[in-house]
Order: C-alpha cells, then sequence, then structure tokens
C-alpha cells in the first residue's frame, strides 16, 4: 500500500474555555490517499465541520487543537508557523463552503476572485493570470468563460457560483480537497452537476477529496471510502460498497433505516430516540448507548475500543469485542422490523372526499421600478396551477427551489393573495375574501413551515403557541380550559405536556417541528399544508416526524399538501405527486406511476438525479444544462424546452395542453401521447 | 403644613416616566426573555459599577425634581397662610447652605479671597487695592495661608471616615438582607462577595457605591466651609451649579426619549406591517422631517416659544415655572427632530418580521392584525427600542450641551451644563483664566456620559443574540 496523502492520529479539538470546553473533535484518526473520496458522514451537531476546520487550522478564536497530529504528505501541518500554513491552505490544502451565496465577496467580479487565488499561490504574470483564471473556468464546466470572467457574484446561479467556489479551489493546484457540505444549498438537479465534476476533476488531477455531508445519497453516489462520525468521535470506517451492504455499528443502521423510501411505506420509519449529547462533559462509556437499542451493560461504564473488522473496516462499539464474542449479533436485523408494524389500513378512495380544489390558480408579484413604481413586468411565480386536496390523502407538490411551489401552498390558504384563479373549499370560494370574511376557513386550513427555528416566536410560552389559534378564533377563549387543550395536544404529538410552560429555544429542531404540527392540529384542521417540514432536520429526527405525520393523517383523516423537493419522502408519504416547474405542474399522477414511470422529461431527470442508496436501483444520471430560468421571464412555448432532453420544433413555440394518461395521471409535454 | 407640593410639567412627566419604567420592570420580572438580558447586564462588572454612578446621577436629579413652596415665615396681618412665591427643590432645600452662599463675584475653588482686585477702605482711612476676604469661602480661618492647607486635610480626613462610615451600614445591611433571604450564615456571604463569586458582582458595586459615598462626604464636608468648585461672575457657587444642572441633563436625555417613542415605535411598525399606501405616506413624513437640519427647526421653535413668552409674561406664576415650560419644549421638539432613526429601523425590522414564519402561522390561524403587532412583532422589536433609548440618552445630554451653548437650549436663569459652558467662553477670554466653570461642568459632563455609554454598551451586548453563550 502506498504511503497516504493524508494522515491524522489522535486529533483533539477544544472549544470554548472555562470549566466545560466542548470537545469537539475527540482522538480522531484517519487516512486518505490520493485520487480517493472519503466521505465523513453524521447528524448535525457531531463536529463533522469541526474536523475540516481543524484540518485547516481555521477554528473560531476560542477554539483550541489540543492533541494529534495531521500530515499532508511529508508535512506536520500542526507544527507549521502561520505564515507557512497559509501557503498550504488553498495550495495544497483545498476547501469549499456549503454555502456559495456568502463565500464569494459580492463587490469583486469572479475573475478578479479566482485571479488573487491564482496570485498568491502561482505568482504568475498578470497575462497568465487571466489566461489561468478561464482554463480554471473551463475546467469546472461555466461556459462561455472570456465572458464570465468580468460578472459579478450575483449574476450567477447558485450552481454556477458553486463552480466558482471549486475554481478558486482549484486555483493553488490542490492535492486534497475539503468539500463541507457542496451541494446541501443546491437542487438536485444541480447537486448531481458539481457531484459529477468533482469527480471529473478528481480523475483528471489525482486530487483526494474529503467529502463531508449528512445525505447517505450522496456518499454512495460519489466516495470510495467513508468514516461515520457520532459525537465527536469516528464510530466506523468502511468501504462504501461493504458499508452500506451491512453498516457494522448500531448507529450506521439506525440511520440506514430511518431514510423513508417506497418501499417502507407500508409501516413506520426507524427512529433513533433523542439526540445528539452535548460534547462538553467526560463520557463514561459508549456516547451512543442513551440510544442505542443493542445497548448492554458496559456500554454504560466502558469506553468501547476500536476494533478491526475485515480488511480496512473498523468500528467503535463493543458488540464487536472478540473478548465479548458478539460480533455475529450484530449483523442480525435488529429487533423492530420496519414492516412489522400493523399495515396502515388503506384509504377509501372516494371521490366525494374531496376538500379542497384550485383551478388555474395564479400568483404574480408585480416588478417595480423608478421613482414612481411603474410596473414594469410580473414575477409569475405560480402560473396557473390546478390541484385536488382529498380527505386521509397526501399530495406531494415536488420540484426544485424557486419553481413557485411555497407560493402555490401560500396561495391556495390566502396568505398571499393570488392573482387570478380560484380556489374552492368544500364548494365555497376563497378567493378575494376578505380578511375577516376568510377567518371561518382557517379553522381548517393550517401550514407548518420549514424553519422549525424561525416558526415560534421566541417570546412567548409553548403554551400560548399553541393555543393562540384556540383564543384567537374563539374556540376555547379562557385560559384554564384552552391550558387543558393544550396538554391534549402535546400529548397527541408525543410531547410531554410539561413542555406548555417552556420557551421555544429550549427545544431541538425535531421538538419544535413537533410543536409548530401542534399549533396547527390545535384548530382542528382539515388540510395541513406542510412546507417542506423535514428538510431542516437530520435523517433520523426526521423520520420520526414523518411517522408523526403518518399516524395523524390516519387517525383524523387530515388532507396534506406535503411540498418537498425530496424525492424519497414523497415515495414515503404521498398517495399523489404533482410535479412543478417555473410556476406551473408539468406531470400529474399517483405517486407510483409518477416515480416508477416518469413520462415528463423534467421529472425524469429530476428523478434521475435523486441520489440512491441502493446501487441496483441506481439509473442513469440525465444530465440537465444550466439552471431553471427566471420565473420573471418564462421562455416562449413549453418552459423546460432550452434544457430538455427530447426537444422538438413545436416545444420552442406552443405550451403543451394537458395529455391525460389514464384516469389519475396528466402530463404537459408534446412528446407525450395520450391512450 | 410648612409648605405645599409644587408639580412642574417636567416633573409630572418623570413621574410618568417613572411609573413606565416599573410597570416595564414588573412586566420583565414576569417574562424570562426579557428578564434574562438584564440579569446579564447586572452580572457584568462594568454594568453594575455604571449604573451604581447612572442611580447615583439619578437621585440627585430625582431629589431636583420633587419642587415644594415653603410657607413664608411671619404671617401676613390678616393671619392668612402664605406661601412664598419661590419654587424650591428638595435638592435645593438640602443644599441650601450652598445656596444662600454667595460671594460677589468670581472666586477660585477652595479660595478665601476673591479673585478680582478691589478697593477696600482700611480702618485708617486709606483705601488699598487688593483681594478681599471671601464672605463665606474659608471665613473660619483667622490666617489662610498658613492655616489653610491644614483645614482642608483635615476636614477631607473627616469626611473621609464618615463617608466610609456610611457606606459600612450600608454595606452591612445589604449584607444582611442577602443573607437573609439567601438563608446562610453572614460571614459566608461576606467571603463570597470579597472572591468574587456572587454571580452578581456585588463587590464591583459595593467598591463603586464606596467611592462614590467617600467622594461625596468629601466634598460634602469641605463644602461646608468652603467653595470646592470657586464661585461664578455673580458668586454662586459652582459646585452647587454643577449639581443642579444634573436634572437638565437627565431631562433632556429621557423625556425625549418618551415624548418620540410612541410616535417612532408606531409608525415605524405600522410602515413595515401594513406596507402599501401607509408606508409610503409615513415614509414621506420622516424623509421630510430627516431633510430639514434639526438645528434650525429647534432654533426657530424656540425662538417663537421666548416671543411668546415675553408676550405673555404674566402667564407664569415664577421664573422657574417658565424655565421649565421652555424646557418642555425643548425636549418636544428635540424629540420631534429624532424620531426619525428608530422609525426607520423598526420599519425595516418589521418589514422582515411581517414575512418570518411565525406571523405567517399566526395569520393562517386568523389572528387580528394587532393582535399580532402587539404580540409578535413588538415583542421582538424591543430589544432594539431598549439598545437605541441607551445609545441615545448620552447623545441628548450632549446636544444640550452644543444648544445652550448657541442660546437656543434651555432658559438662561435655569443652571444646565450647555449654560455654564456658554459663559466660559467670555471667562476663557480673561486673563488669568477662570477655568472652573467650564471644568466642573465638563467633569459631571463627562461621568455621566461616560457611565451611560458604557451602560449602553453593555446593555446592547447582553441583548444582541451573536453574542449569547459565549459569556464572560
Amino acid at each position: 500500500m502506498t504511503e497516504p496523502l493524508l494522515q491524522v492520529e489522535g486529533l483533539t479539538t477544544l472549544i470554548g474555555n472555562g470549566a466545560q470546553p466542548v470537545r469537539v473533535v475527540d482522538d480522531l484518526d484517519l487516512s486518505l490517499h490520493s485520487g480517493e473520496t472519503f466521505a465523513l458522514l453524521g447528524e448535525s451537531g457531531c463536529g463533522k465541520s469541526m474536523t475540516a476546520l481543524t484540518l485547516m487550522r481555521l477554528l473560531p478564536p476560542s477554539g483550541r487543537i489540543t492533541a494529534g497530529s495531521v500530515r499532508l504528505g511529508d508535512t506536520e501541518l500542526l507544527s507549521l508557523t502561520e505564515a507557512r500554513m497559509r501557503r498550504v491552505r488553498g495550495g495544497r490544502l483545498a476547501m469549499i463552503f456549503q454555502e456559495p451565496q456568502t463565500s464569494l465577496n459580492p463587490v469583486l467580479t469572479i475573475g478578479e476572485q479566482i485571479a488573487e487565488a491564482v496570485r498568491i499561490h502561482q505568482g504568475r504574470s498578470r497575462d497568465q493570470v487571466t489566461a489561468r483564471v478561464v482554463e480554471l473556468l473551463r475546467a469546472v464546466g461555466i461556459p462561455d468563460p472570456v465572458q464570465r470572467v468580468g460578472e459579478y457574484p450575483h449574476q450567477l446561479s447558485g450552481g454556477m457560483k458553486q463552480r466558482v467556489m471549486i475554481a478558486m479551489a482549484l486555483a493553488g493546484d490542490p492535492r486534497l480537497l475539503i468539500a463541507d457540505e457542496p451541494t446541501t444549498a443546491l437542487d438536485v438537479t444541480i447537486q448531481a452537476q458539481v457531484l459529477r465534476l468533482l469527480k471529473d476533476l478528481q480523475r483528471e488531477t489525482g486530487m483526494a477529496v474529503l467529502l463531508i455531508t449528512h445525505d447517505l445519497g450522496v456518499v454512495a453516489e460519489s466516495a470510495d471510502r467513508l468514516a461515520v462520525m457520532y459525537a465527536g468521535q469516528i464510530v466506523e470506517t468502511a468501504a462504501v460498497a461493504d458499508f452500506f451492504a451491512r453498516p457494522a455499528h448500531p448507529y450506521s443502521r439506525k440511520l440506514m433505516e430511518s431514510l423513508p423510501s417506497a418501499e417502507k411505506r407500508a409501516g413506520r420509519l426507524a427512529v433513533i430516540p433523542g439526540r445528539v449529547p452535548p460534547l462538553d462533559r467526560v463520557f463514561q462509556g459508549c456516547r451512543f448507548a442513551d440510544r442505542c437499542q443493542s445497548v448492554m451493560d458496559v456500554c454504560r461504564d466502558t469506553e468501547p475500543l476500536w476494533w478491526p473488522v475485515e480488511g480496512e473496516r473498523g468500528v467503535r462499539c463493543h458488540l464487536w469485542d472478540p473478548a465479548l464474542g458478539l460480533a455475529g449479533e450484530s449483523t442480525k436485523p435488529l429487533g423492530e422490523k420496519p414492516a412489522s408494524a400493523a399495515p396502515s389500513p388503506r384509504i377509501r378512495e372516494d371521490a366525494d372526499s374531496l376538500l379542497l380544489r384550485a383551478q388555474d390558480l395564479k400568483v404574480h408579484f408585480p416588478i417595480q421600478r423608478g421613482l414612481l413604481r411603474r410596473v414594469v413586468g410580473h414575477v409569475r411565480a405560480v402560473d396557473g396551477v390546478s390541484l385536488d386536496l382529498r380527505a386521509g390523502r397526501t399530495l406531494a407538490l415536488v420540484g426544485e427551489s424557486g419553481c413557485g411551489k411555497t407560493t402555490a401552498g401560500k396561495g391556495l390558504l390566502q396568505l398571499i393573495a393570488p392573482t387570478d384563479g380560484s380556489v374552492r373549499y368544500l364548494g365555497e370560494e376563497l378567493m378575494g375574501l376578505s380578511h375577516r370574511r376568510m377567518r371561518p376557513f382557517r379553522k381548517d386550513l393550517q401550514i407548518i413551515f420549514q424553519d422549525p427555528f424561525a416558526s415560534m416566536n421566541p417570546r412567548m410560552l409553548v403554551g400560548d403557541v399553541i393555543g393562540e389559534g384556540l383564543q384567537a378564533l374563539r374556540i376555547e377563549p379562557r385560559h384554564a380550559p384552552r391550558m387543558r387543550r393544550v396538554a391534549d395536544l402535546l400529548e397527541l404529538v408525543g410531547m410531554d405536556p410539561e413542555a406548555a410552560d417552556r420557551y421555544p429555544h429550549e427545544f431541538s429542531g425535531g421538538q419544535r417541528q413537533r410543536l409548530c404540527i401542534a399549533r396547527a392540529l390545535a384548530v382542528e384542521p382539515r388540510i395541513i399544508v406542510c412546507d417542506e417540514p423535514t428538510s431542516a432536520l437530520d435523517v433520523s429526527v426526521q423520520a420520526q416526524i414523518l411517522n408523526l405525520l403518518k399516524d395523524l393523517q390516519e387517525r383524523l383523516g387530515l388532507a396534506y399538501l406535503f411540498i418537498t423537493h425530496d424525492i424519497s419522502v414523497v415515495a414515503y408519504l404521498a398517495h399523489e405527486v404533482a410535479v412543478m416547474y417555473l410556476g406551473r405542474v408539468v406531470e400529474r399522477g399517483r405517486v407510483d406511476e409518477v416515480l416508477d414511470d416518469p413520462r415528463h422529461p423534467y421529472t425524469r431527470a429530476l428523478l434521475s438525479a435523486v441520489p440512491v442508496v441502493d446501487i441496483d436501483q441506481r439509473r442513469r444520471v440525465i444530465r440537465l444544462e444550466g439552471d431553471m430560468p427566471s420565473p420573471s421571464h418564462p421562455p416562449a412555448g413549453c418552459h423546460f424546452h432550452p434544457r430538455c432532453p427530447d426537444v422538438i420544433e413545436v416545444c420552442r413555440h406552443a405550451y403543451p395542453q394537458e395529455t391525460r394518461l389514464g384516469e389519475t395521471r396528466q402530463v404537459h409535454c408534446h412528446r407525450v401521447t395520450g391512450g | 403644613m410648612p409648605l405645599i407640593p409644587v408639580v412642574l410639567w417636567t416633573d409630572a412627566l418623570v413621574f410618568i416616566l417613572i411609573a413606565l419604567v416599573a410597570g416595564f420592570a414588573a412586566h420583565a420580572a414576569r417574562h424570562e426573555h426579557l428578564r434574562d438580558p438584564w440579569r446579564r447586564v447586572l452580572r457584568s462588572r462594568v454594568g453594575v459599577a455604571t449604573l451604581v454612578v447612572l442611580v447615583a446621577f439619578g437621585l440627585v436629579g430625582l431629589l431636583d425634581t420633587l419642587h415644594v413652596r415653603l410657607k413664608q415665615d411671619p404671617p401676613s396681618a390678616t393671619g392668612e397662610v402664605r406661601y412664598s412665591p419661590e419654587v424650591l427643590s428638595l435638592l435645593d432645600l438640602a443644599l441650601s447652605g450652598l445656596r444662600e452662599r454667595q460671594e460677589k463675584t468670581y472666586s477660585a475653588p477652595f479660595a478665601t479671597h476673591l479673585f478680582v482686585k478691589e478697593s477696600m477702605n482700611q480702618p485708617d482711612g486709606r483705601v488699598l487695592r487688593d483681594y478681599p476676604r471671601l464672605e463665606h469661602g474659608g471665613a473660619h480661618l483667622e490666617d489662610p495661608a498658613r492655616q489653610r492647607a491644614w483645614d482642608i486635610a483635615w476636614r477631607s480626613l473627616l469626611g473621609l471616615v464618615k463617608g466610609l462610615i456610611a457606606w459600612s451600614l450600608l454595606t452591612a445591611g445589604i449584607l444582611w438582607l442577602m443573607a437573609r433571604r439567601q438563608g446562610r450564615a453572614l460571614s459566608e456571604v461576606r467571603d463570597a462577595i470579597l472572591a468574587g463569586r456572587t454571580p452578581i458582582p456585588w463587590r464591583t458595586a459595593l467598591g463603586t457605591l464606596g467611592v462614590l459615598l467617600a467622594l461625596g462626604f468629601v466634598a460634602g464636608e469641605l463644602a461646608f466651609k468652603y467653595h470646592i468648585l470657586g464661585t461664578d461672575k455673580v458668586g454662586e457657587d459652582v459646585f452647587f451649579q454643577t449639581l443642579k444642572s444634573i436634572r437638565t441633563g437627565l431631562l433632556i436625555g429621557t423625556l425625549t426619549t418618551l415624548v418620540m417613542l410612541p410616535a417612532a415605535v408606531l409608525l415605524g411598525i405600522a410602515a413595515g406591517y401594513f406596507r402599501g399606501w401607509v408606508d409610503d405616506v409615513i415614509q414621506y413624513l420622516y424623509t421630510t422631517l430627516n431633510s430639514i437640519p434639526g438645528v434650525l427647526l429647534i432654533a426657530a421653535a424656540i425662538l417663537m416659544l421666548q416671543v411668546y413668552m415675553s408676550n405673555h409674561a404674566d402667564a407664569f406664576a415664577s421664573l422657574v415655572e417658565r424655565a421649565d415650560l421652555r424646557l418642555l419644549f425643548l425636549c418636544l421638539i428635540l424629540g420631534v427632530t429624532s424620531w426619525t432613526g428608530l422609525c426607520r429601523l423598526l420599519r425595516g425590522e418589521a418589514l422582515k418580521l411581517r414575512e418570518i414564519d411565525y406571523v405567517q402561522a399566526a395569520q393562517a390561524l386568523g389572528v387580528g392584525h394587532f393582535t399580532v403587532i402587539a404580540r409578535h412583532i413588538l415583542p421582538n422589536v424591543m430589544h432594539i427600542v431598549l439598545i437605541t433609548l441607551a445609545l441615545d440618552f448620552s447623545g441628548l445630554v450632549l446636544a444640550e450641551a452644543v444648544l445652550s451653548y448657541v442660546n437656543i437650549g434651555v432658559d438662561p436663569t435655569m443652571n444646565s451644563w450647555g449654560n455654564m459652558i456658554n459663559s466660559a467662553r467670555l471667562e476663557l477670554a480673561r486673563e488669568p483664566v477662570v477655568w472652573w466653570s467650564l471644568a466642573a461642568a465638563f467633569l459631571f459632563m463627562f461621568t455621566l456620559v461616560l457611565a451611560a455609554n458604557l451602560f449602553a454598551d453593555v446593555v446592547r451586548d447582553a441583548f444582541d443574540p451573536r453574542l449569547r453563550g459565549g459569556g464572560r
């Protein structure tokens, strides 16, 4: 075996001072070879990003490295002076960050920003620098690089910005590229582009990539080896194929089981109870013990050692301790099997359970210019969407960011006044109702938001937050009975009734999302618009929320409009799917029909771009060129035609009419013929 | 009754302000999210030290705010009780010695002789031009040249001892209260404070208090016999003047905010929340107001008031009332010119908050507009209001000095640092220089503004969510 490129041993990082420093990275070992992609996987708060910052020696002011060694090639990074470290950073060791929007300086052109990196690390003459910048931009697949050099970051889309960031990282010809959640802020089709780009670059330059992510799908598709981090420690390392075939650590297994997918539809998702422990204390025993299903007495008082398992694999778990002789145990499927839960009763398919019908809903935002605020155009955020919501059913609204799905959801509830169209709830028109006349309907139509941290007033007690609707709609105007109902609601969403007397900031993201669900349920709604309720949560917490939503639907017969970009959640939860592109629904149908046999080219591309854990299910990625056009200037003809791989002449002129395929299915595409 | 209370306009507003602050404190004590940042303020050393200084200033100001009229000593011939037309504050009464011990004209701090030569008729008939002895300052000394230094040292020591005694009594009282509340032994509490182990830095607070008390007692002891900061042109004690100026400074700093607050908060939030034409009107209003130079507006208003007051001289019962009305007017006009900044800040914040998820959720639950504003928006902009108030306070105190300097500030008969600085213009042109008025005004104003600024910094840090958890 060749000498590894990066060798990390016993790395320990503390943050904060005083009596209780936080051990964000604890005794971490890893090694990386040239040309290899190594993934660091874990939930938020496990120390992944801190590991990356430690390697770069870019810790926040209160952070310090207390032990260990980091060898890059034959250089010991931890003993370099800051001046020499600066030369390594961006040179042999480069990093790209999660948020391309904030990583670029908005007042400099991208050419200047890349040139800066080039000059520092290669010290070339002016002409050579310009040439090199263009070369780098071309390398990261930015079309028309000579033109783009003079553009500012705001002129580029998110995916383009991330490419520019990669170009900057490549300026110093790095041997190791640290990518900290490089695609988390991007849409799946863009994510596929960026991951492909990283792979291509790696093949050409032979650099190593340390990929930090929480997304199992991304790991499965792009990494060679991986390490699972939990509470500052690495708990398992393995080759990717082995890992997904047979995860060894109980935590890894739980992570896999909590991923939603179509096969798990019938039952509940596995959940990991509790949360990642705070790292400011001294641990006795295994850090995962409190959340582990296979916990033994020994786990609670002895810290597990690192046990090598077949080849390069290693696990930090007592189950693999040869002295305890349990190694076989852990490969068996664990206790509760997903399917063992009672299969959900099939929802009756009667058509008269129709609750809400939106027809040709339009939400246009005027663009105003100049002193007199003249309207010079419209952003057609939602441009003619028709939907039906039925009791006890979930309609998933799927699409990339900026396609208008959130606006459509808010337009349905009249939180944003729609421009045109009709929204009928139980036959009554909601459009154009005044604030007061809308009130009786508020009770039945509720919403849950994406960001659990922004969706509750930090200045109110949880009890008041949940009881707000009961009070406002005069369902329960008196305080004491209202608080009793709040306690019942908290019980319903699986929280302790005592939570009512606490403030929102005392709860974790998943708990807050439960509280938000309780608030929506308080007024006994019949329809809930769920606006990406799980996309800000970790996989294991997401599983809890999805389980809860599913239970509530079965018990209360709720209708959900589930807005999401996550196809695996759709497969698990939804009954019907509507795919949106640039303000319009391009394909609609039952979930199995659409996911198994997508007909619209956009749906096909979208589905193919989703990273899949299971290698057998992987499809060939249909690469979409470019980005979604701006909704203020949608392309003529079919909105999708500039990116469509199957474009024909008619697509450029006319927007395709609805083609009905069977009873439940509609597609808007010239290439799809009915019958 | 030996006296009747008099409530001037500004006094009434001060009482309202105190009631509001007390109400807010009671409200804050029941809400964790409000109590927490204030607790953080109290736990910072700079916070408590400056708070003690500010409270001391505040007490002086408050004493000066309680106005009375005394009964005239010889009752009138008809036997009815009559009250003197002169309105005095409790501070005036407490310092009546200082107030009444007037000299002829300038005298330097701790001087025993006047600052200017005078022709004095000697008993033998000669006329001598020399510095005459002061009537009060150091009058008890027989041979000032020899005795003065010793006398000052002795009285300082006496004052220091008295101050320390007062401080120990106070400290013992506080310790006893704390010990009783926590149910611990007195010595235990003392040790904890000495070691600095209490959550609130009592060591710093009591230390500052000790310094203040010692200084106060020394000054008091000396002021008994000397003019410790000299006298001004008409022989008034400068120390007394600076103490009286405290109220003016504090009033300008606080009443102005009281005046501008409702307008800034209501209009700012309304503009941000309702948008549309409401926003247009409010924005138009404050951009217009903002584009008029503030000093010009203030000058115009004050000059108009002056004309009104000289035309209706008999409408005012006393000089104090007249000066008070002018002060109130100055607060009003300063408020009118200074609300736009806060209003703009609040508009921006409300624009942001109206789109935030919990406001949307409230709308989805059918909560009315005004409830949304009162329950969701106002509490979440309160920290901005508090920070702005704390930061504005010192600016306003300084603004008073500047405005009085250019003669459009408070009434010339009213004691204020601005007026003192204004008169120093001529004093500094003399030879030798009369420096003490300016120095005294500067010293007191500097202490107040520095304390207020440091306190404002602590408040801002305490309310800044980005600094949470960092903790010192």
